[in-house]
């Protein structure tokens, strides 16, 4: 087990602030989650997520708006292939916003969990160098996709003005499903960076993974189109209920919180909490193999 | 005041499989095809604890406690452990036994620069910088002014760093770390670079650090700044604590060593009385500024040369000829002739001590041969005179320069550049 660093109040010295004491030792087994430590270096993490944000866009033409082209360009080839040749449903939307609407969270999700699984063999020069909780480093690359997320999201504000559709109150919902699929990122983000950082190979399957992720996702079909008797397994699949959970708060269509997106919900606390025992429990050696 | 001491650090021990260390990262479809060939030898073998072949000990049982206000410098030649040592203290790697315990805030400065972006600018790097080393926001803002003033880069503060010259860049670093306010500072030879004024500086800074009570841990192979900012000094040798005690002694002892150790590479060399001869070295010391005979110096250091010779009758047009070399290239010669009048023209009978020196920044940084010759202008009339040959060896180190060891050439001087207008 770890032990935490153990405070120690100076007696002779009560005007001082007390000086912390550490005690390093070898850890064993698995390791707490030490969000304490965490909270005090929120600065670091602020820090290292800004400069993932504005490095990105430097020295780039079009800049910001890179955030919209991704996901309205994918719209485009969507709504071609998938609405008009394929005919798939879609709920009753315009498949236009109904593609775009699931790209948005999918977009986040596709380049948080691509960033967060390089981010420790990115960071190498600061793991090697500096001591900090190792956490720090996929959370912080897990935040600046959430910009993309917000630039791109007034393109689906247009859109829905534009084919009139009217949000209800279900876009309360939102800012929870937009957690699930920051959560979902991290999880996968942390079991990928540091599968990473010990076997190398890890950063070639990312792309496949994500790829093969998308049409296991209904991105670019509805969930209805689950036979009755899956669906709720389906939302095994985390994506499952954020992308479902999107359009059902922006768009209205779906079944909205029941079975499916509870079962997505439980999926991702477990991909999150996994993620982050094994994180902890590989970190140890992360400076000795990067 | 606190009678605990500020770090304390028991029976530490750092393992690496060797393995593990030579082939750094796995492949992961190698890991699977040996799990799926033989998962049960895999799994063994994760399980239990390396065989002792396979075990490199970089660091094994060492103990220490420092107190308070301590400039503690360590010493020991590459690979011996003192890097390991400083990245346990500073919780970058874990132990695997033993214990430390530390009072107070640690910053470690084991490199300048960390995390430096080179898109982002100098202003911007700071700040990056500052949070990586462990300050607040807050704590760097109010430092801000300071920092850009004391790295002289006030002109540039918006430019991205990538345009800086390599100078400006350190300079800009080591301004960030030198206004960390931790009450622990590790530092690992960080001023073996930049050039000697700025060196002087940090030092002076640093000097300033170790004066507000902090207690400072310094890594570096220069002797002369460990003799300058250390009171005491950490010798590791071998992953061991091998002696600890004040700076001067235990520099003096570790270059000792050095020379032991060095096979020709020798600070002092006696040699056989020969008194059938009119004329003869019976001693050969290269010593450094302090005298103290070693066979290590920095480019930045005087090399001194101590000839005790025995004369057993003035010899006439006696003459004693020196040559040092590199890569049996003789690079410099000396010859008692030049100097007139020549002191070693019928020398009394008696023991002398000739002393030559070699100024700084003469010799570039390498390994040079010492050989010395004595001759008589008249030995053809049987006078016996000594040639001694290749009397010692030394090793220069390069530390006040931008290239350091890795500047070519013979020699270390360094031309002024002047500009016009």
């Amino acid at each position: 087990m770890e032990h935490p660093p153990e405070i120690s109040a100076d007696p002779h010295n009560p005007g001082d602030p007390a000086p912390v004491l550490t005690v390093i030792r070898p850890s064993r087994g698995w390791l707490a989650i030490n969000l304490r430590e965490i909270w005090t270096y929120r600065e670091l993490l602020g820090f290292l997520a800004w400069r993932d944000v504005s490095v990105r866009y430097k020295q780039t033409v079009l800049g910001a708006s890179w955030a919209v082209i991704q996901p309205f360009f994918s719209m485009l080839v969507f709504t071609l292939f998938f609405g008009r040749l394929a005919q798939i449903p879609s709920d009753g939307v315009p498949y236009p916003v109904f593609s775009y609407a699931a790209l948005l969270p999918w977009t986040y999700f596709a380049t948080a969990v691509t960033s967060s699984s390089n981010s420790l063999v990115g960071n190498q020069q600061l793991i090697t160098k500096v001591y900090f909780p190792r956490l720090v480093i996929p959370l912080a690359s897990a935040l600046p996709a959430l910009i993309d997320f917000a630039i791109a999201f007034i393109v689906l504000i247009l859109m829905m003005a534009y084919y009139g559709i009217a949000p209800t109150s279900n876009i309360l919902w939102l800012p929870a499903f937009l957690l699930l699929a920051l959560f979902t990122a991290l999880g996968v983000g942390l079991w990928l960076s540091a599968l990473n950082a010990i076997y190398r190979d890890i950063r070639y399957t990312v792309g496949f993974l994500v790829q093969f992720w998308l049409f296991a996702s209904p991105v670019t079909y509805p969930a209805s189109m689950v036979p009755e008797r899956w669906r709720t397994l389906y939302g095994l699949n985390p994506m499952t209920g954020v992308i479902e959970g999107f359009r059902w708060a922006l768009l209205g269509t779906g079944d909205g919180p029941g079975p499916m997106i509870a079962l997505s919900a439980a999926a991702t606390l477990c991909l999150l909490l996994s993620g982050v025992f094994y994180f902890r429990r590989m970190e140890r050696s992360f400076a000795d193999i990067v | 005041m606190t009678t605990a001491p500020t770090i304390s650090v028991q029976g530490l021990s750092k393992r690496y499989r060797i393995g593990a260390r030579q082939e750094q990262y796995q492949r992961f479809t190698e890991v699977l095809t040996n799990t799926l060939a033989a998962p049960l030898r895999r799994l063994a073998r994760l399980r239990a604890a390396p065989p002792p072949e396979e075990v490199l000990w970089a660091l094994r049982d060492v103990s220490f406690d420092i107190d308070q206000s301590n400039v503690v410098g360590i010493i020991g030649r590459n690979g011996a452990g003192k890097s390991t040592l400083l990245k346990l203290i500073s919780r970058i790697t874990e132990p695997s036994e033993g214990e430390i315990r530390l009072r107070g805030r640690v910053a470690s400065l084991l490199e300048v620069g960390t995390g430096f972006h080179p898109e982002l600018s100098g202003r911007e790097n700071i700040f990056l910088n500052g949070a990586i080393l462990g300050m607040r926001k807050a704590e760097i803002l109010r430092k801000f002014d300071e920092i850009v003033a004391f790295a002289e880069v006030d002109r540039f503060i918006d430019t991205p760093v990538k345009r800086y010259s390599s100078g400006m860049h350190m300079r800009l670093a080591f301004a960030v770390a030198a206004h960390l306010e931790p009450e622990i500072l590790l530092v690992d030879e960080v001023l073996a670079v930049g050039d000697a004024g700025f060196q002087r500086k940090c030092l002076g800074k640093m000097r300033d650090v170790s004066r507000g009570g902090r207690t400072v841990l310094f890594v570096s192979h220069n002797m002369g700044a460990i003799r300058n900012l250390c009171g005491s000094c950490l010798w590791i040798d071998g992953g061991r604590l091998n002696q600890r005690g004040p700076a001067e002694e235990i520099i003096g002892a570790y270059l000792r060593s050095l020379s032991d150790e060095d096979d020709g590479a020798v600070g002092e060399r006696r040699f056989p009385d020969a008194p059938e001869k009119g004329f003869y070295l019976s001693r050969a010391r290269l010593v450094d500024e302090r005298g103290e005979p070693v066979s290590a110096f920095s480019c930045d250091e005087e090399i001194r040369l101590e000839l005790t010779c025995r004369a057993t009758r003035p010899i006439p047009g006696l003459y004693g000829y020196l040559s040092i070399s590199r890569d049996d290239t003789v690079v410099l010669v000396s010859d008692s002739q030049d100097v007139s009048p020549n002191p070693l023209d019928a020398v009394e009978a008696g023991e002398h001590v000739l002393r030559l020196v070699i100024p700084r920044r003469t010799l570039g940084a390498g390994d040079y041969s010492v050989y010395v010759n004595f001759t008589s202008l008249m030995s053809e009339g049987g006078f016996q005179v000594d040639s001694p040959g290749v009397i010692g060896r030394f090793r220069l180190d390069d530390f006040g320069t931008a290239r350091g060891n890795s500047r070519l050439g013979y020699f270390s001087l360094k031309l002024p550049w002047m500009i016009d207008g």
